[in-house]
């Protein structure tokens, strides 16, 4: 069963292990039917909730959602993907960085409703702990984190990364803005900026990050 | 959050009219700006119409030799596009300064340049704010103000803008392009788009209720050196305590725009007409009429050292 293989065991759930939500025996990775599942808490105005169709991690879901629900809410609450991770819930820190239409963004600072027939990967669909992509590999062997609260937006961000370098996308750090960006440190540094660490795993996620580059270079 | 309705209209005029005929409607674009401040209660709106689906995503050629944005051009797609690389660099360079990869690859070009302050008393519902809640009062002036204003403010308002892509814009002297809730269209200088607050700081533009910016013109490539040199309190992801913008020609002519200091991107003839004289020249003249608090008065000295620098990458 799923929460008996200890290499399954997510973080949500050894939590919800020892809860009276633990009765139910399951917790899914997606809701059974998480359309109308946004139950209001005030009465809405007429038309303030809306259907939205996402494409998340491969799989294609349909909601109802509040209007207001973010991209962040909508993938946490109502599709059950935990992995996203709400810090500042204002775009400051970085922890519900996701990729939309093969772009990272600041789930929170964006509306579900506005991601109509996007394609949405989380670090849910990047690997699993059975089968890890590259990256989380590169990140378990540099230690490139301690409370593990940021890493899987600095996961994500760290993927798009070296994908907008792969693109030529210059940065601030790039001291030709028309040559190719270069791999270095100062390049990646500049460029995860927008994640926050508060342990100060950074100068492990570098070498992450450069230990996957390397490897694809 | 309060709860609004939602729309996606198709063509830019419909959402203008969409706009125009509710008082507490507002855009969505990105969204990056809007959506903190509606999770704040400082927005409120009651009707998002989203501008996403109108097909303003385009970089073109003009027929006098320059590049046509469109409003919804992300700041990434911008920055990276090659003819900016190229012949703009100084808007690449001041785009790639601002804000973090994950907010340039949603924020788009009309929305960089309407966003709001970053005034702490302006995102402080408990403090007061003419801005924010027009005659409550300035809560900067007796405040904290380091980050604040010494030039073009008032005594109702020292907030800043706080754009780096705008103060670009400036020194190119980029056109803004719009159309109103009726259809009718216009173009905008950039200097004129933006207001200094005067007695009104919660009017930060020209544009009408409604009135929807679908472009922002480069004129043909200007030539020259181009420089943005930004100071923050770290190096990177921070706004801007002092930024130049300034595009030097080999015969040492050229302009120069401030940002970080002013409630809209600061640049006057006289500073261009001083660029020759020296930074000391160019920022007592870009600074004409300003005025500090004890907090923010060390910005006069880091304006004319910024500029310094800009002048010495400019000749590198």
């Amino acid at each position: 069963m799923h929460g008996s293989d200890p290499f399954t065991m997510t973080r949500r759930n050894v939590l919800l292990t020892g809860s009276t939500l633990a009765a139910t025996g399951v917790v899914p990775a997606y809701a059974e039917d998480p359309v109308g599942s946004g139950t209001p808490v005030e009465p809405l105005p007429e038309a303030a909730s809306s259907q939205v169709r996402l494409r998340v991690n491969g799989r294609e879901v349909r909601l109802m959602l509040d209007n207001r629900t973010t991209l962040l809410d909508a993938l946490r609450e109502h599709l059950h993907l935990t992995g996203t991770k709400k810090g500042c819930d204002h775009g400051q820190c970085g922890a519900c960085t996701a990729i939309v239409d093969g772009r990272r963004i600041n789930a929170c600072l964006t509306l579900a409703v506005m991601h109509d027939g996007a394609d949405v990967t989380t670090i849910e669909g990047l690997g699993t702990p059975r089968n890890m992509h590259q990256m989380q590999r590169a990140f378990v062997r540099h230690d490139g984190y301690q409370c593990g609260y940021c890493t899987p937006g600095q996961i994500c961000s760290a993927v798009a990364v070296l994908d907008e370098i792969g693109k030529g996308i210059p940065s601030h750090a790039s001291a030709d803005l028309n040559a190719r960006p270069l791999l270095s440190a100062e390049e990646l540094r500049e460029r995860m900026s927008g994640n926050i660490c508060r342990c100060g795993a950074y100068s492990n996620i570098i070498d992450a990050m450069l230990e996957v580059a390397g490897r694809r270079a | 959050m309060k709860a609004f309705t939602y729309e996606r209209p198709a063509k830019p005029a419909d959402a203008a009219a969409a706009v125009a005929r509710r008082p507490a409607a507002k855009f969505i674009a990105g969204g990056t700006n809007l959506l903190d401040l509606m999770k704040l209660q400082i927005e409120q709106p009651t009707h998002l119409v989203d501008v996403n689906g109108l097909g303003l995503d385009r970089i073109e050629p003009t027929s006098a030799g320059g590049l046509r944005v469109g409003a919804l051009v992300r700041n990434t797609e911008l920055a990276a596009d090659p003819r900016v690389r190229r012949d703009y660099a100084v808007l690449s360079r001041a785009l790639l300064a601002g804000a973090s990869g994950q907010l340039r690859n949603k924020a788009t070009t009309a929305g960089n340049l309407l966003q709001r302050t970053r005034c702490a008393y302006f995102y402080d519902p408990n403090q007061p704010c003419n801005k924010r809640d027009p005659g409550s009062g300035c809560g900067a002036l007796r405040g904290l103000s380091r980050q604040h204003a010494i030039v073009g403010a008032s005594s109702a308002c020292i907030a800043t803008h706080p754009s780096d892509m705008a103060v670009a814009m400036r020194v190119l002297d980029a056109q803004v392009d719009t159309v109103k809730g009726d259809g009718r269209q216009r173009t905008i200088p950039i200097v004129e788009l933006h207001r200094v607050p005067g007695d009104t700081p919660h009017l930060e533009t020209v544009l009408e209720p409604g009135e929807l910016i679908t472009s922002v013109t480069l004129p043909p490539p200007p030539g020259g050196r181009h420089v943005y040199r930004k100071v923050r309190d770290r190096s990177s992801y921070a706004f801007a305590l002092v930024s130049v913008a300034a595009i030097v020609q080999p015969d040492g002519t050229g302009r120069v725009a401030l940002g970080g200091v002013a409630p809209k991107p600061w640049r006057s003839d006289a500073g261009d007409t001083a660029l020759p004289d020296g930074p000391g020249a160019v920022t007592s003249r870009l600074l004409a009429g300003g005025a500090t608090t004890r907090d923010n008065a060390f910005k006069v000295t880091l304006v004319e050292r910024t500029i310094a620098a800009a002048l010495a990458d400019a000749k590198g």
